[in-house]
């Protein structure tokens, strides 16, 4: 299974642009990223600028619509993300709970879908493409 | 917390801790067979104590400090080799205590787990042992899902578990890091058992699908560590690539009813293009690190030459019919050959292809391996020969042992 352990900083939500964590929080992190690599379940990683040198596109009424970072309404926002392959969302859970994470952060844990997770008529839908798409070949 | 979560919690700990509790066990007592004994014992203390105490703040650390206390009163217990014991207890106890295994990161419990890997695959074990040893050591496997995965009894596992730990007590292997020319043997042995692992849980579509795919993740996650603690390793990390790039094809190689689909017929937007990532990552590590790429190198930058091409018709097959030539060069072998020659049929022509199958057509090592005929009449079939390619396609379905590719061949073979 993969879960993706989703890192959500309070206060990163109107952090301004260029924001990064400082030098012993990096230390610490990249301690913990080469245990989670050292015991091979560390499947990518990646941290995120703060919104406000991103933006959102929204789709109201069909059409694309994009606001520039950052976002007002938005209470909690992502600073970055490790995916990680395990056995079950308590070992997902065991792993985040070792994170040296700061009293304002929080990590929420999220399972990957698969294909084996989807019922079999959208699994078998999925298979018919294959077929069409070798037939055509 | 309730009994059941509080079981779960233990078992995620426990699939965490228990090979570097196992490793560094073995270390203390020099004996691996003792030392899972004294993780399982841990184990259950565990199990006993923190549904009512709850989890300790480090658990890894509580599992260690108990399979410790338990090893010296083992040891004190034993008459045989008193004064040997006595040392080794006294090692044990005078070792600083508070061992923080969650700081895992330190270079000595790295060596520890690389150790208990080498013991693991040692040479001097049979390779069905090492296989069983690996899983159950390293991968945490019980050996009733061993005995799943490899579609024998439970008993059959058990008895060659207890045998291997036997053989390696009474040579008294050496509980260090090989170094020099024993190095490289040991590491090939790894990376076999690595593989072989990989492939039993890769190559077949008969047997347990259930437990299957569990072995392919238990061998990349068993790469990826080996890859941590061994970082100067071309061809570690060659394995890690090629395992990486199959696994990314995971997805794609059966139908919904479990028929397998060839390479270049899959679709090529279900691979999983995360692994693809790392597979070529790994690869480019391994190629910086040698000149003369070995053997899991060389197959890894084949897979990569596929994983690149977003379309079939964009393989580079000359890439490809290059490298099986190197390959050959390290360990001629007419599957190699066979290989090579689908490559050529691609590269420059089926008729090119089809010479280098004549070359190997007497091979007594591919008389009764189904892809010969299977390919030839592929090719025959390519030139138009098809009354040929008919009867090498009935050929190759007497020869299938799997009944989803047999009937692929006969539905060619009447086609």
């Amino acid at each position: 299974m993969r879960f993706m352990m989703l890192m959500i900083p309070k206060g990163y939500e109107t952090a301004a642009p260029g924001t990064v964590p400082d030098a012993k929080a990096v230390e610490a992190m990249m301690k913990y990223n080469e245990e989670l690599q050292k015991a091979g379940v560390l499947v990518a990683l990646d941290g995120l600028h703060p919104p406000s040198m991103g933006a959102r596109v929204t789709f109201a009424g069909g059409k694309p619509k994009v606001t520039d970072g950052p976002f007002a309404e938005a209470k909690e926002v992502l600073g970055g993300y490790w995916m990680i392959k395990v056995k079950s969302k308590q070992e997902a859970v065991d792993w985040a709970k070792r994170c040296p994470a700061g009293p304002n952060e929080m990590i929420e844990i999220r399972q990957v879908q698969e294909m084996e997770d989807f019922p079999e008529d959208v699994q078998k839908a999925a298979a018919g493409f294959d077929e069409k798409h070798n037939a055509n070949r | 917390m309730a009994q059941a979560e509080t079981n779960r919690a233990i078992e995620a700990v426990w699939r965490i801790e228990q090979a570097r509790l196992i490793a560094g066990l073995t270390r203390m007592t020099r004996d691996v067979g003792l030392a899972e004994e004294l993780a399982q014992d841990a184990l259950v203390a565990a199990l006993e104590r923190w549904p009512e105490d709850g989890l300790p703040e480090r658990p890894g650390a509580w599992l260690m400090a108990t399979a410790k206390h338990r090893a010296v009163d083992r040891l004190r217990k034993l008459t045989l080799h008193q004064r040997k014991q006595d040392v080794i207890a006294y090692e044990i106890e005078t070792e600083s205590s508070d061992v923080d295994i969650d700081d895992a990161i330190d270079d000595d419990i790295g060596d520890d787990l690389l150790n208990l890997i080498f013991i693991a695959c040692h040479p001097i074990l049979s390779v069905e042992a090492r296989l069983a040893l690996t899983l159950r050591l390293l991968g945490g496997l019980t050996t009733q899902d061993i005995a799943r995965a490899f579609l024998t009894s439970e008993a059959t596992i058990a008895q060659r578990i207890v045998r291997a730990k036997r053989t390696l007590t009474e040579a008294r292997i050496a509980f260090e890091v090989p170094r020099g020319a024993e190095r490289a043997e040991r590491i090939a042995s790894v990376l076999q058992v690595l593989y072989l692992i990989f492939n039993e849980g890769y190559a077949a579509t008969t047997g347990d699908d259930w437990m299957r795919p569990q072995l392919c993740d238990e061998a990349i996650r068993l790469g990826r560590i080996l890859a941590g603690l061994v970082p100067g390793e071309p061809e570690v990390h060659g394995l890690l690539a090629l395992m990486e790039i199959q696994a990314s094809r995971f997805a794609a190689r059966t139908t919904a009813d479990g028929a397998p689909i060839l390479l270049l017929d899959q679709n090529r937007a279900r691979w999983d293009r995360l692994l693809i990532r790392r597979g070529l990552a790994a690869l480019t590590r391994a190629e910086s690190l040698t000149d003369r790429p070995g053997p899991y190198v060389l197959q890894a930058a084949i897979a990569a030459c596929h994983a690149r091409a977003t379309k079939p018709e964009e393989t580079d097959w000359a890439m490809i019919a290059r490298l099986y030539g190197l390959l050959a060069e390290l360990a001629p072998s007419p599957v190699i050959e066979l290989n090579r020659a689908v490559a050529v049929s691609f590269a420059e022509s089926p008729a090119a292809g089809l010479a280098i199958l004549d070359r190997i057509a007497d091979e007594p090592q591919l008389k009764t391996y189904h892809l010969l005929p299977s390919v030839r009449g592929d090719l025959l079939a390519k030139l138009g020969r098809h009354e040929e390619a008919r009867r090498e396609f009935a050929h190759a379905a007497s020869l299938a042992a799997n009944s989803r590719e047999r009937d692929l061949l006969l539905a060619r073979a009447n086609g």
